[in-house]
């Protein structure tokens, strides 16, 4: 064995590297204040070692980032640790820069003769702000999406070149394929591999010029191995450890629903430690944000690149302090402002509630049988009527309708209720309040429309009211008849178990006993009708026809209250009146 | 004597800590790198799906004299995150062998991979790789051939409509045995 480290040590020289290495100088001994460095260097190294596995399963395009993110985070085994573990220490990473940068001020390490170390270590805290910059976009999520597209539209407010420096970042002139290659790119290639260059000129200056000892010193000097070395090695380990409780607690980093630049996200917010800079950006009125966003920024980077040159004047370093603990104190500040006034924020909130529930149900919708087609996950959530549907309600019902009392979306409406309340539309316990003498003239029936003393409402509240027992179990049958006609997926069963019922009530409702055939329509032509047609009551086809045209002779007619004709007058496209009727019906997929 | 305790435990402490040094560094760079490594072996934890029969062709558009036909195989697919309800998966020669007899011989060479072609004049199949021909019936036709076995062939139905049904397999390229790729 010796034998073969010597000869690969007169080869290579190796025994000297690692003497060098190990028996550096640490003047007046081992100090936990030294270990920050370190640490950086070791979360730089999780950061490689995550990011080059994470690559191996990770695919930039809009089709397939947040795809190939979710098959990460919820199909490969372990990838939601990788995952967790290559963000939260990214984020410790932030933390540790800026108590490294602190710690290195504190001692005076950025004076003469280490000012170009101290320019490295600046380049090298701005790289590292690239990486989260730029990573934080690559799941392609809503979140991630649109927090990056403020970044890249200040961009845009560059002097002179604003335009083509924004079109240079994103690859075009929108957001697509090519932003995801070129922050890959930049993620996984440019600002590592510049990382790397500045760190190791970072290293080589450190050790050129030793480690600034902090003054007094307590003990005698002694060797980096191996007090400093272990010490070092515990503070990486308590960085683990942090980390990992992290990523245990949360199951990882969150992935939020797919990119959709058609759906609002208002919970979109850049990184905690971007908050200062986001937040910053709210005091400068329209036309002056150019301050905010880059002026200002620059010239306080620039006073911090000088700080080596203030720091050989006689008050220089007590200025340089003070301007670092204020700048802390600064970001501090602002951070808390943004967090307190996202607490206070209603819309914010209900945007993170959203955000929640729309990332739940893609998940849902991908692990379905259908799973994730061609056409990417962001259709999952397009085309599903349980996360449009309440949309389309508020944006479009909720006026005059109710669902369940709110507007879909569990907000109750400015407007007071002046129309029925269509939560379980054409189920049995639905038409049976229809035709509940009690509850026909409430504002959940037709107590809020033009109708609250037509006929049905009369029909119900004298006719019905004077049922007699059989009537009332003829009635019964008639209402079990009517709902089946809208074949609804919640009735599934007991429409099968009744079917004798249905059938009776069937013949019940086509025949006079029951009057309803007097108004109604039902499975037969009547031209006289003038109520909505009771044939497929409720039916996908039914409420499809009655979105697109209330006024139409097979419902209202000329009599239609307000209801707009949503297909009719193009205020909806077929695919929305689809997705409503689904949701109306109840009719969407649900995990088992 | 006291010196020479003191000097061992100096030395005991000097090698605990050197070990705890060591083993701490140790343990933090395994995490990340053993969580690395559990996900990359994610691929070993799926199996192959199991052939199934599907319908490639009709038995009317053979050629009654056995010139074999090429066909794609469409089936669904699960590639990775997605879902394909109908994409080709492959592709098949098909030769009648028979009134209602068919054959159907996988395109991809046992040899390494590669997608034989059929060539008409010398009614036999030729790999583009490495020269590995094969006969008619997906037999070796050249003794020197690289193949270490023959096209492989797969179980075929001719339903009632006159349907050629294909069990599609992919096999292990590279070895004697026909065994299903897993």
């Amino acid at each position: 064995m010796n034998s073969l480290l010597g000869w690969l040590d007169q080869r290579t020289g190796y025994k000297a590297i690692v003497k060098h290495a190990l028996y550096e100088n640490v003047p007046g001994g081992a100090r936990w204040r030294y270990v920050w460095g370190s640490t950086l260097t070791f979360c730089l190294a999780i950061q490689f070692i995550t990011g080059i596995f994470l690559w191996m399963a990770y695919s930039p395009s809009s089709q397939t980032a947040w795809e190939s993110v979710y098959y990460i985070q919820n199909e490969m085994m372990g990838g939601w640790f990788l995952r967790g573990l290559h963000h939260y220490t990214a984020q410790a990473m932030n933390v540790l820069l800026v108590l490294h940068l602190m710690q290195v001020v504190i001692d005076g390490a950025y004076k003469a003769p280490r000012e170009i170390n101290f320019w490295f270590g600046l380049g090298l805290l701005m790289l590292v702000m690239g990486l989260s910059l730029t990573g934080y976009l690559l799941p392609w999520d809503q979140k991630g999406y649109w927090a990056t597209k403020v970044a890249t539209s200040i961009a845009a407010i560059t002097p002179v070149f604003g335009a083509e420096v924004q079109k240079l970042i994103i690859g075009g002139s929108d957001y697509g394929h090519h932003t995801l290659t070129r922050f890959f790119a930049l993620h996984a290639g440019v600002l590592p591999a510049s990382i790397i260059a500045l760190l190791v000129g970072h290293i080589y200056l450190f050790r050129r010029h030793g480690l600034k000892a902090k003054e007094p010193r307590m003990r005698p000097d002694a060797a980096f191995w191996p007090d400093q070395v272990l010490k070092d090695a515990v503070a990486c380990l308590a960085v683990l450890a942090a980390v990992l409780f992290l990523v245990i607690r949360t199951h990882g980093a969150e992935l939020t629903a797919p990119a959709d630049p058609s759906e609002p996200y208002s919970a979109a917010r850049p990184e905690w430690y971007f908050l200062f800079l986001f937040q910053f950006l709210k005091y400068f009125p329209g036309g002056t944000e150019i301050w905010g966003a880059i002026i200002i920024p620059t010239v306080v980077m620039l006073v911090v690149f000088a700080m080596p040159f203030f720091g050989n004047w006689k008050l220089g370093h007590r200025f340089n302090l003070g301007l670092m603990w204020s700048l802390l104190a600064g970001a501090g500040l602002l951070t808390w402002l943004a967090i307190a006034e996202d607490g206070r924020n209603p819309d914010y909130l209900a945007g993170v509630k959203a955000g929640h529930i729309e990332a739940e149900r893609v998940k849902e919708l991908a692990q379905s049988p259908a799973g994730i087609s061609q056409l990417g996950a962001v259709n999952l959530l397009r085309t599903d009527p349980l996360t449009q549907g309440p949309k389309l309600f508020a944006k479009n019902c909720a006026s005059c309708h109710r669902y369940d009392g709110h507007d879909g979306l569990g907000n109750v409406p400015k407007d007071a209720q002046s129309a029925a309340d269509l939560k379980g539309f054409a189920g049995r316990p639905w038409l049976a309040g229809l035709l509940d003498p009690a509850k026909v003239g409430s504002t959940n029936y037709f107590g809020g429309t033009k109708f609250r003393d037509g006929k049905m409402v009369k029909f119900v509240k004298k006719d019905i009211a004077g049922f007699s027992a059989e009537e009332q179990a003829q009635l019964k049958k008639v209402i079990a008849a009517i709902s089946a006609e809208a074949e609804l997926k919640s009735q599934r069963t007991s429409d099968v178990v009744d079917a004798a019922v249905i059938a009776e009530g069937r013949a019940l409702a086509a025949g006079d006993s029951m009057r309803c055939t007097e108004c109604h329509q039902f499975r037969r032509k009547d031209d006289d009708a003038s109520a909505p047609d009771l044939t497929g009551y409720g039916s996908r086809e039914w409420l499809i026809s009655i979105l697109s045209d209330p006024a139409h002779d097979r419902f209202y007619g000329k009599r239609n209250d307000r209801m707009p004709a949503f297909g009719k007058d193009e205020v909806l496209d077929a695919q929305s009146i689809g997705l409503l009727a689904d949701w109306l019906r109840g009719d969407w997929y649900e995990a088992r | 004597m006291a010196e020479q305790d003191d000097e061992s435990q100096s030395g005991r402490r000097d090698f605990l800590l050197k070990a705890a040094a060591v083993g701490i560094g140790a343990v933090t760079t395994l995490v990340p790198a053993g969580a690395g490594l559990v996900t990359l072996l994610d691929p070993l934890r799926h199996k192959a799906r199991a052939g199934t029969f599907l319908r490639v062709a009709t038995l009317n558009a053979l050629p009654e004299d056995g010139t074999p036909r090429q066909y794609p195989v469409v089936s669904e697919r699960q590639d990775a995150w997605n879902k394909f309800p109908q994409v080709r998966v492959g592709a098949v020669y098909l030769r009648r062998t028979g009134a209602k007899d068919v054959q159907a011989i996988n395109v991809v060479c046992p040899h390494a991979g590669c997608f034989v072609n059929y060539q008409p004049d010398q009614k036999q199949y030729l790999c583009p790789c490495h020269n590995s021909s094969f006969a008619l019936d997906g037999a070796i036709k050249d003794p020197s051939s690289p193949s270490p076995r023959p096209l492989d062939t797969m179980e075929v139905k001719v339903s009632d409509d006159g349907g050629v049904w294909v069990k599609f397999e992919n096999y292990r390229a590279g070895v004697h045995e026909k065994v299903v790729a897993s």
